[in-house]
């Protein structure tokens, strides 16, 4: 067994008086899913955004690849190869989905601004090959006829895939799902796990996510971490942490609760 | 709409979407050629300012309409552009070399203001390109030395590589090759990954950090090129004026110039240049108007800002998207006729969405 | 003796820009618009005054009230006819609004004959008063004018009023709750697109009396607006979205640019205000009494 993709250890946080997150550790090994799942405030998306640095710990650290992360921008954190969704869709809004996608190679960019200024040849051919992987995408999630629209006018459930589309055009090795189930239909839902499904199998990507929909949890994940509060409840496979006497109470509701 | 039948990603990275599009630009230029034969020397003479204020509003528009920043300061950049190129053709610098120093020049001081950028969004930053664009105007006031104070500056004729550009007709050439260039630079820049930046950090910020966008970087790129550009333009115009004053580049300058690219249209090439046209089209036809209005409300000195108040104000309630939003939609109602819908150019508002918390 | 003489010059001249900030501050944290019209609202003001005393004969009290009710109406007026409509629109297509509501009220009242090309003096019945304090024995009185002394009374009286109507009234409670947060207000039954008008007409109301205040020192005249821009420094000092911040940050300015037109080389008192917002944005971009806010993803 190889070692582990990302190490969380100890991390916490908080606002003000209030613990987002407290002393929580955990580790994701390459190629699986692995879920957060916790009523809301307990901390899920704070740890999304404590691993992409755009909160910084106030104790603990994020190791990635071995590497500690912690004390980098959020910027050299997608250069590593991490990539996230956000919760309330952060697409730009006024530029088409294509575009979106783009942006999504970036850090694959190797010229400078005034090279871009002059369109020199090799932008030229950076820009083909850029085109020829945002494709590979839009055909991966079937967006083809989104292509040239702005994100501004399109449904929810739309932007939502163009949001997955995004950062998987940066090709990353570790990407963050957050809640790539809320407001999705029961067939769309059907449909993220199917390509959740095909970016560990097929792109070898491994995921972390969070999510509120137990069925999509069960079907797609390799292991399941329960939170509440801020601290860890239970972790194990998604059936283990679903029998959990603990997580039960706090967040799933047992047969007691009418 | 038109349909682009596209077979190769090509085409979609071409300056010309298709041999229609290069028909007519083809004809626009030609006619653009032909101008200075065509028309009388004040037309020429009021083109060579439309073309001088497109590089400048070119550069605002790189900045708050392709980036998303502010600057309520901009007139600073086009003074020390002006300044730079009077001042070292004084000295005997070529136009070349000259002009290209302006653009550093202005460029290097668009960094310095582009610093609060990095640590603040929005109003403070308006603010402080505010306090930035005064700072530098009382700077180049004081620094007689070389600016010649509030006596003013001079300039010598034009010359390049050899040839003096002493008429109006040459001088529009001069201006239109450059505001050409700059265009194609702009273009470009557009079409590459460092206007996708652009673009990126103005839709959002944090999502563009997690894409690996240096955001500091990119702002310092933006206010750089912004400042640069408008250099060029400063420079452009020391040579039409010939005559240089700090008053020139006062805060209602920078006002002005904010409000060609809004009337122009944010967000778009096209929306620079057709703001340019409007600012001293409107200023034309007030004074063509003075002669047959009543002398009541012809004679009056508020007669300027209160028509381009209320032009202003018309346009921010009625027509946000611009003279090129405006033109778009005519262009698709001819196009598609008679399937136009009222509501196709809608953009969503958002009521939601707190500034403060960006 | 001249350094504390110039101290409560400042002091005066900073009660203007904290007026003016706090029109600003105001219109600011209940809709989240910055007024570049607030100075040219000031003018206005300047010119309704000088209306009534002057053309309607009315006395200087009567012609003060009467000014402050009008501009009240005035900004009221202005929010629902041309800001409303921009409801949900970008921050910076409201500001392009203001702007040209601004150049819209300089032109207009450059238009009325007679009236708006010169300057004028607007006849306070307090003008060319002065009061001597002596400090200490044996030193050089103290010379306050009655202006001055005008400006800051008034504006304590009225940051007093305004401070116990926010605190301890319902409307005022009210304005608070939608400057923090206009959806839960609206879920709670407060009108808040009345309430956004009505602290349009205040704003107005605010700087209309800073303009009379101000008019014995600058006299009134259309381009007295422009002292306005002075008071964005001024609110970005004490933090964009604070009220006393607005007042604090006025007299900080204020403060800062009598001592610089002094003790400094000349050109310098024109930009004090500026180098003193660069230095704040350096040192505390939120300002004095802002808070730092960022966005939860």
């Amino acid at each position: 067994m190889s070692a582990p993709l990302l190490q969380a250890q100890n991390l916490s946080v908080q606002f003000g008086g209030l613990r987002a997150v407290s002393d929580v550790s955990f580790e994701i090994w390459p190629h699986e899913v692995f879920s957060l799942i916790g009523p809301n405030g307990a901390g899920k998306t704070t740890i999304f955004n404590l691993i992409s640095n755009l909160y910084k710990p106030a104790a603990g650290r994020v190791i990635f690849q071995g590497e500690t992360i912690s004390h980098l921008a959020p910027y050299e954190i997608a250069r590593l190869g991490i990539a996230r969704t956000f919760q309330n869709i952060e697409l730009f809004e006024h530029a088409t989905v294509l575009q979106n996608l783009l942006v999504g190679r970036h850090c694959q960019r190797h010229s400078s601004w005034w090279q871009d200024l002059l369109f020199t040849p090799r932008v030229h051919r950076t820009e083909l090959q850029f085109r020829r992987h945002a494709e590979e995408v839009i055909e991966f999630l079937d967006l083809q006829h989104y292509r040239d629209s702005m994100v501004v006018g399109l449904p929810y459930g739309v932007r939502k895939v163009v949001e997955l589309g995004r950062a998987l055009a940066m090709q990353p090795k570790l990407l963050l799902l957050d809640e790539p189930s809320s407001g999705l239909n029961v067939e769309e839902t059907e449909e993220m796990g199917f390509w959740i499904d095909d970016i560990k199998n097929d792109l070898g990507i491994t995921v972390i996510m969070v999510e509120h929909d137990m069925g999509l949890v069960s079907r797609v994940s390799d292991r399941v971490l329960a939170l509440n509060q801020g601290e860890v409840l239970a972790l194990g496979t998604a059936a283990e942490v679903q029998a959990h006497p603990g997580v039960i109470e706090a967040y799933l509701g047992g047969v007691d609760d009418e | 709409m038109r349909f682009y039948f596209r077979t190769r990603y090509e085409q979609d990275l071409r300056l010309f979407k298709d041999n229609g599009q290069k028909f007519w630009y083809g004809l626009l230029v030609i006619v653009l050629l032909l101008a200075p034969w065509l028309l009388p020397e004040y037309f020429i003479s009021q083109l060579v300012f439309i073309w001088i204020y497109s590089v400048v509003g070119l550069g605002l528009m790189l900045l708050v309409g392709y980036t998303g920043q502010i600057s309520m300061g901009h007139a600073a950049f086009l003074a020390m552009g002006a300044y730079t190129e009077a001042y070292l053709q004084s000295k005997g610098w070529p136009f070349v070399l000259s002009l290209a120093s302006a653009a550093v020049v202005s460029g290097l001081t668009g960094v310095v203001v582009g610093l609060p950028a990095l640590r603040v969004r929005g109003m403070y930053l308006a603010i402080a390109t505010l306090a930035f664009g005064f700072i530098v105007e009382e700077a180049v006031t004081r620094a007689d030395g070389i600016t010649g104070g509030n006596t003013g500056m001079t300039l010598g004729s034009l010359e390049i590589f050899g040839l003096t550009i002493d008429s109006e007709q040459r001088f529009y050439y001069v201006s239109l090759a450059v505001l050409t260039l700059c265009i194609l630079g702009v273009m470009n820049l557009m079409r590459s990954p460092t206007g996708r930046a652009f673009v990126a950090i103005r839709d959002s910020e944090i999502s563009a950090q997690s894409m690996g966008i240096n955001l500091a970087r990119y702002k310092t790129i933006a206010f750089a090129l912004s400042a640069a550009l408008a250099g060029v333009a400063g420079a452009l115009y020391a040579h039409k004026l010939r005559f240089l004053s700090p008053e020139q580049f006062s805060f209602l300058q920078s006002i002005e110039l904010l409000i060609m690219i809004v009337i122009g249209g944010l967000g778009s090439i096209h929306g620079a240049i057709f703001g340019a046209a409007f600012w001293i089209l409107a200023q034309q036809f007030i004074v063509t108007a003075k002669d047959w209005l009543p002398a009541a409300i012809g004679q009056q000195t508020g007669l300027q800002p209160t028509v381009f108040g209320i032009f202003l104000v018309a346009f921010v309630l009625f027509e946000p998207l611009g003279l090129y939003g405006r033109w778009l939609k005519i262009r698709t109602y001819l196009e598609i006729f008679p399937f136009y819908r009222k509501g196709m150019f809608k953009r969503q508002k958002s009521y939601i969405k707190s500034e403060r918390l960006k | 003796m001249q350094f504390l003489q110039l101290v409560i010059s400042g002091i005066a001249q900073g009660c203007i820009y904290g007026l003016i900030a706090l029109g600003f501050v105001l219109i600011y944290k209940a809709t989240e618009t910055i007024n570049f019209a607030q100075g040219d609202l000031m003018m206005l003001g300047g010119f309704l005054g000088l209306s009534f005393m002057v053309v309607l004969g009315m006395p200087f009290w009567g012609a003060f009230l009467s000014t402050l009710a009008v501009m009240l109406l005035f900004g009221m007026l202005m929010e629902r006819a041309l800001l409303r409509p921009l409801l949900g629109q970008p921050a910076f297509t409201v500001v392009m609004l203001t702007i040209g509501i601004g150049y819209l009220a300089r032109g207009l009242v450059t238009m009325i004959p007679g009236w708006g090309t010169e300057t004028h003096t607007l006849p306070v019945p307090y003008k060319d008063d002065v009061l001597r304090i002596v400090i200490g024995s044996g030193n050089e009185p103290l010379v306050l004018s009655m202006e001055h002394l005008a400006i800051i009374v008034v504006t304590a009286f009225l940051i007093a009023i305004l401070f116990l109507f926010f605190r301890y009234t319902k409307l005022g409670i009210a304005m608070q709750a939608t400057s923090q947060n206009q959806l839960g207000a609206f879920y709670m039954g407060i009108p808040v697109r009345r309430i956004n008008m009505l602290v349009w007409g205040i704003s107005a109301a605010v700087s209309a009396c800073a303009g009379l205040l101000l008019a014995p020192i600058t006299f009134v005249h259309v381009n007295m607006g422009y002292i306005g821009l002075k008071a964005f420094p001024a609110a970005v000092v004490g933090g964009f979205g604070s009220i006393p911040g607005a007042l604090v940050g006025g007299l900080i300015v204020g403060i800062v640019e009598s001592l610089s037109g002094f003790y400094l080389p000349e050109g310098f008192k024109d930009i004090a205000a500026y180098v003193v917002v660069l230095a704040m944005l350096v040192v505390l971009p939120e300002g004095l009494f802002g808070e730092k806010m960022k966005k939860k993803v």
